[in-house]
């Protein structure tokens, strides 16, 4: 099986091969890897420069889904804006949306209620476990292996379900909001999830990993590839599973904490090798503590408001809209001028699943962003590539790749 | 005290002194705001600033490049560095200015991540950044020309693109819309919105309460607003304003005999 796939990758990579001859007359290949090839997760163009099958340089050219995210947001108002965040980085949109939504809070100095930060807490922890079945099955599959992936695809599918019961979304789910969460969730949800992450989860999750934690071809493919260390993970602006996976116990979660994670009880895994199995084995270590977190959640979370109730930010539900000429006017204010952001500048950067996911925003003092810089994570990761990759075969780019987690739409913006 | 729920970075107690002294005359100014401290730094002591930041005050990681675009200022770009240390747990913002021309000193030397954060911002703003060796584009198409984040590049770029069936490839074209970009003016008149309503202009010098609007005389409402100033007068007020000219000869200036 696995050696088939490799065959079928490997003449895809060979499609466009420019030929080059250095003094002693010996051929140094000039690949392009994709744009279109299954193992770039994306719209990767790698442009490689092989001695052999030995990489010898690797320039990636990203921006082939540049879609001019931060411009648009400077059209919109903060609120219609919200949604980009889901599109940029598509697999694991909460993440993206935290980010967002806590640096508009920072701005207008706005408490939330406490429901409404474990709710955040909760769904952005299943966004990391959906996040990571994505990128662990798929790191599997590059390397060879077809079964982990598509028992992983299997909880990613009840992730999906249960992000659609919360917001009616699978994954542009626009449910963080300024102030809180859209909508409060029904409780059936609640105890089916704890039902899931009782049951379900651990069975599938932990058969799908027993099959390659161990497995001797899974460990030839990631053990010593891609060896970054501590002080290569900083000076690259490393971040999340990959300054982890480096051996550096840098977690935003612990070490800043927002919401609730300062009330949570969890261990942040570090890497002892800093290669591409640690960081594979950090993000699986990940999934179990994020069910630990979301089980501490489940037992913790109040009842109460799921949304702050300053009505010059969150609109009011529409039950009251019926009742209330203020809360008709407030909802109409929002829904078109929408809200004043005092002005000023924050830096605001959670944990995303891929690592730091940060958002630089800028107030005029109007309702649109005056700039919203979006720091993706994997523009420090990919554009380590070059020195990570020096001296490794060409199949060993996939296993790179999937240990860096990257995604397009997030990485070009 | 702040009662939002955003990433809690501890203030750390002297580091404004601290920094201060550690910059010496190259700190043009410190702002602490929303619990976040930025440093405005002289463009040309960036990297000496940065290295003693990274070394001496452990700032290790270099997190962001953002370009910001200030048009109304005479260096209209600002260069916003985002540090973090891992050791402190803090995060500090440092900021330099310059306009299209001036080169700012890149400090890829210093962390080699800014390498594409510094094309970033090139190819976003413009800003050109000196012993960054590699400044390509990095976002933007392959021949992309203009810099599409500054604040005078409209939002519909100049150029599309299309797949030709004629010519077999992709065409780049001028844009055409079928309707104009839409950007809706929700501010409220009476907050600061930037056009006067149909109307508004008869109401200057009223006072509260007044019976009826008092002649707009101290200050006219905008041009634009009234019809616009005839040229030439439209009434006939002497014999001059006639168009009729001097009289031809004698008999025509002689009046008429029934009418005398």
């Amino acid at each position: 099986m696995s050696a088939e796939t490799l065959e079928q990758t490997e003449s895809a990579e060979k499609r466009s091969v420019v030929v080059g001859v250095d003094e002693d007359g010996i051929q140094n290949y000039t690949i392009n890897f994709g744009p279109q090839h299954p193992a770039a997760h994306g719209v990767l163009r790698l442009v490689m420069e092989l001695d052999g099958e030995i990489v010898e340089r690797c320039d990636p050219h990203v921006g082939l889904l540049h879609r001019g995210t931060e411009k648009l947001i400077e059209h919109k108002t903060y609120l219609q804006a919200l949604p980009y965040f889901d599109r940029l980085d598509y697999c694991s949109p909460l993440g993206m949306e935290h980010s967002y939504v806590l640096a508009i809070e920072k701005l207008l100095d706005l408490e939330v209620p406490i429901r409404a930060q474990y709710l955040r807490v909760f769904f952005a922890e299943l966004t990391r476990i959906c996040n990571h079945m994505l990128n662990l099955g798929s790191h599997v599959m590059d390397v060879g292996a077809m079964t982990p992936n598509l028992w992983m695809f299997e909880i990613r599918e009840d992730c999906l379900n249960f992000f659609e019961r919360a917001s009616g979304a699978r994954m542009h789910s626009a449910y963080f909001r300024p102030g809180g969460v859209h909508q409060d969730v029904p409780l059936k949800l609640l105890t089916d999830i704890a039902d899931w992450l009782d049951n379900r989860l651990p069975t599938l999750f932990e058969d799908a990993i027993s099959l390659v934690a161990d497995n001797r071809i899974f460990k030839q493919r990631n053990v010593d590839i891609a060896v970054c260390s501590k002080e290569d993970a900083l000076a690259w602006g490393f971040s999340g599973p990959m300054i982890r996976g480096s051996g550096i116990p840098w977690d935003i979660r612990k070490s800043q904490p927002y919401d609730v994670y300062d009330r949570m009880e969890f261990d942040v895994p570090v890497g002892t090798r800093f290669d591409c199995y640690d960081r594979f084995m950090v993000r699986v270590e990940e999934v179990r503590q994020s069910a630990r977190i979301m089980k501490q959640c489940l037992n913790e979370m109040p009842e109460g408001p799921i949304a702050s109730f300053d009505r010059k930010v969150v609109p009011p539900k529409r039950g009251e809209m019926k009742q209330s000429m203020e809360a008709l006017i407030h909802h109409f204010k929002l829904y078109t001028e929408g809200f004043h952001v005092p002005a000023g500048e924050v830096y605001v950067a959670t944990e995303s699943p891929k690592g730091e996911f940060g958002v630089y925003l800028v107030s005029d003092g109007s309702n649109k962003p005056y700039r919203c810089k979006i720091r993706p994570t994997a523009f420090s990761h990919l554009q380590a590539m070059d020195f990570m990759m020096k001296g490794h075969m060409l199949a060993d780019t996939t296993a790179v790749l999937g240990a860096m987690d990257i995604v397009f739409g997030e990485c070009d913006r | 005290m702040s009662v939002h729920s955003a990433p809690l970075v501890k203030p750390i107690d002297g580091l404004a002194d601290e920094l201060t002294k550690l910059a010496g005359s190259d700190l043009l100014a410190l702002v602490e705001a929303a619990d976040e401290m930025t440093l405005v730094v002289a463009r040309d002591a960036l990297v000496a600033v940065m290295t003693k930041l990274r070394d001496a005050a452990q700032y290790q990681q270099l997190m962001e490049i953002a370009g910001v675009d200030y048009l109304d200022r005479p260096e209209r770009f600002e260069v916003v560095y985002h540090l973090l240390s891992v050791t402190r747990n803090h995060r500090i913002r440092v900021k330099v200015s310059t306009d299209e021309a001036t080169p700012v000193p890149s400090v890829t030397d210093i962390w080699p991540v800014a390498g594409w954060l510094e094309r970033e911002v090139f190819d976003m703003y413009g800003v050109i950044f000196s012993g960054n060796t590699d400044l390509r584009r990095i976002l933007t198409d392959y021949g992309f020309s203009g810099h599409p984040q500054r604040k005078d590049f409209p939002l519909t770029g100049f150029v599309e693109l299309r797949y030709s069936e004629e010519g077999k490839r992709v065409v780049y074209e001028p844009v055409k819309l079928a309707q104009d970009f839409r950007n809706f003016d929700f501010m409220s008149p009476w907050e600061g919105a930037e056009y006067i309503l149909p109307g508004d202009e008869k109401a200057h010098g009223e006072a509260p309460g007044a019976p009826t609007p008092a002649p707009a005389a101290d200050k006219p409402a905008p041009a634009s607003k009234l019809s616009p100033e005839a040229k030439t007068k439209k009434t006939t007020d002497k014999p001059a304003d006639t168009g009729a000219g001097k009289k031809a000869n004698k008999a025509a200036a002689k009046k008429s005999e029934g009418k005398a």
